[in-house]
């Protein structure tokens, strides 16, 4: 439920274009459900007006307290899920490097097995009972956000004969505006299946694609418990208002 | 030399995947439970000044086939024209809905209040208009189009005066079935593509 009297937006300017090379071809003939799902047609293009400058807030969703908690908010904390357990944390910047706060992360996942809990998962790795699969959490005033999860097995998936997706978690982020709105997923550091999945390969930038690979993070692993993985998302950017006020134009 | 243009570079897309509603619709994906609330259920979240309408429509294929495993967001306006969050707003607008396409049937259904036209920039209205986000299996990054309705008065609406082939304007226009009752249909590829937005 979105709370429309959650925190107002301050007025900001339009979004900055966004760059469609830093992002996935729409159409790729490995990915084959791309190949008739994909539009044919140039998209039509247009500078952001207050429908997709303005978006829902989230400041009063109620949030539960295991919300964020994958290991434990299926079972309501009667049993942990199993699995390698993880922490997986990081910030939500925009372009032009600001924290974007208050605004709503959330993620979903296989299990240890690399089975989902869905019910056209028919993989062999079995579903495990205290495990669900998603979660979610408002970032901090610095952008910031951590899930505590197990981390996904690796699956084979119907594409060409013998395709397998590395372990992954997908991440959908709202940030202020409805034009920011971006659904992407985490790679992890080391895993070789990342250079022969059709699905990361649809961009075609090699650093681009990197920068989905969160690497181990130390830092933040706890000992004896979990080890750590860290991963930064970019949203649009706004442009400047500052000459609005100029009855006689730029 | 110059100085370093540090501006940092948006996050790639990547697709949602067949198991989106695992995440973002659990209960409707057969999981409630992970959340005691969820989020963008409904458009409206109490009483609303304007006309509650009802908008069916499926998404298409390249082949004709109406896809069963995309979901959904709208976000729109009240019935004023004004957005959740801006001086004025009914309250009762929250204008964010999340919705799925029916399993079995190809179809989606958003239940919502009409939306006014909306002040834009520099002097601009836009005609009324519901934004919508389409996420799926096979579609590498989320995308943007309007349902506008024919009802209305979309002659001087700025972005449908854009589009050069005046045809495809109608991929953007609703079909009245009846009082306060459209049906909207999205092509993703090939014959009447709906226009989708490059913003």
């Amino acid at each position: 439920m979105t709370d429309p009297a959650a925190k107002s937006p301050a007025p900001q300017g339009p979004l900055i274009p966004r760059n469609p090379a830093l992002h996935p071809v729409p159409l790729d003939p490995d990915y084959k459900t791309s190949v008739t799902r994909a539009p044919a047609l140039p998209l039509l293009s247009m500078e952001s007006t207050p429908s997709e400058e303005t978006g829902p807030t989230f400041g009063h969703t109620p949030i539960g307290v295991l919300d964020n908690n994958l290991i434990l908010n299926w079972s309501r904390g009667a049993a942990p899920a199993v699995g390698e357990r993880i922490l997986v944390h990081g910030r939500i910047l925009d372009e032009t490097g600001r924290p974007v706060p208050d605004t709503l992360v959330e993620i979903w996942q296989a299990n240890a097995g690399g089975r989902y809990r869905h019910v056209k998962d028919s993989y062999f790795a079995p579903l495990d009972p205290n495990f669900g699969g998603c979660g979610r959490v408002l970032t901090g005033a610095d952008g910031s956000y951590e899930f505590l999860t197990i981390r996904p097995g690796a699956y084979p998936w119907p594409n060409r004969a013998n395709d397998w997706r590395p372990m992954h978690i997908h991440f959908s982020v709202y940030g202020h505006s409805f034009g920011q709105r971006l659904i992407t997923q985490m790679y992890f550091q080391g895993d070789p299946l990342i250079d022969h999945c059709p699905i990361a390969a649809t961009i075609r930038d090699r650093a681009q694609l990197d920068r989905l690979v969160a690497p181990l993070d130390f830092a933040r692993a706890r000992p004896l418990d979990f080890l750590a993985y860290k991963f930064d998302i970019v949203l649009r950017g706004r442009r400047q208002t500052m000459f609005e006020n100029k009855i006689e134009g730029m | 030399m110059v100085q370093k243009l540090d501006n940092l570079a948006e996050t790639p897309s990547q697709t949602a995947g067949p198991y989106v509603h695992i995440g973002l619709m659990p209960t409707h994906a057969g999981n409630p439970g992970s959340f005691a609330t969820e989020i963008a259920t409904d458009p409206i979240t109490g009483p609303v000044s304007g006309e509650v309408i009802e908008i069916t429509g499926a998404v298409f294929d390249g082949t004709g086939w109406a896809i069963r495993d995309a979901m959904i967001e709208s976000w729109q306006c009240d019935g004023a024209g004004l957005f959740p969050g801006q001086p004025g707003a009914d309250p009762g607008v929250s204008g964010h809905c999340r919705f799925a396409i029916d399993g079995e049937t190809g179809d989606f259904t958003l239940r919502t209040v009409k939306p006014g036209a909306s002040a834009g920039r520099g002097g601009t209205v836009s005609a009324p208009h519901v934004s919508l986000w389409i996420v799926a299996r096979g579609i590498n990054i989320g995308l943007n189009t309007r349902i506008y309705f024919p009802d209305e008065d979309n002659s001087a609406d700025p972005l449908l005066a854009r589009i050069e082939q005046r045809p495809r304007v109608d991929t953007l226009i609703a079909q009245k079935l009846g009082p306060g009752r459209y049906r909207f249909d999205i092509r993703l590829q090939g014959a009447g593509e709906t226009v989708f937005l490059d913003l």
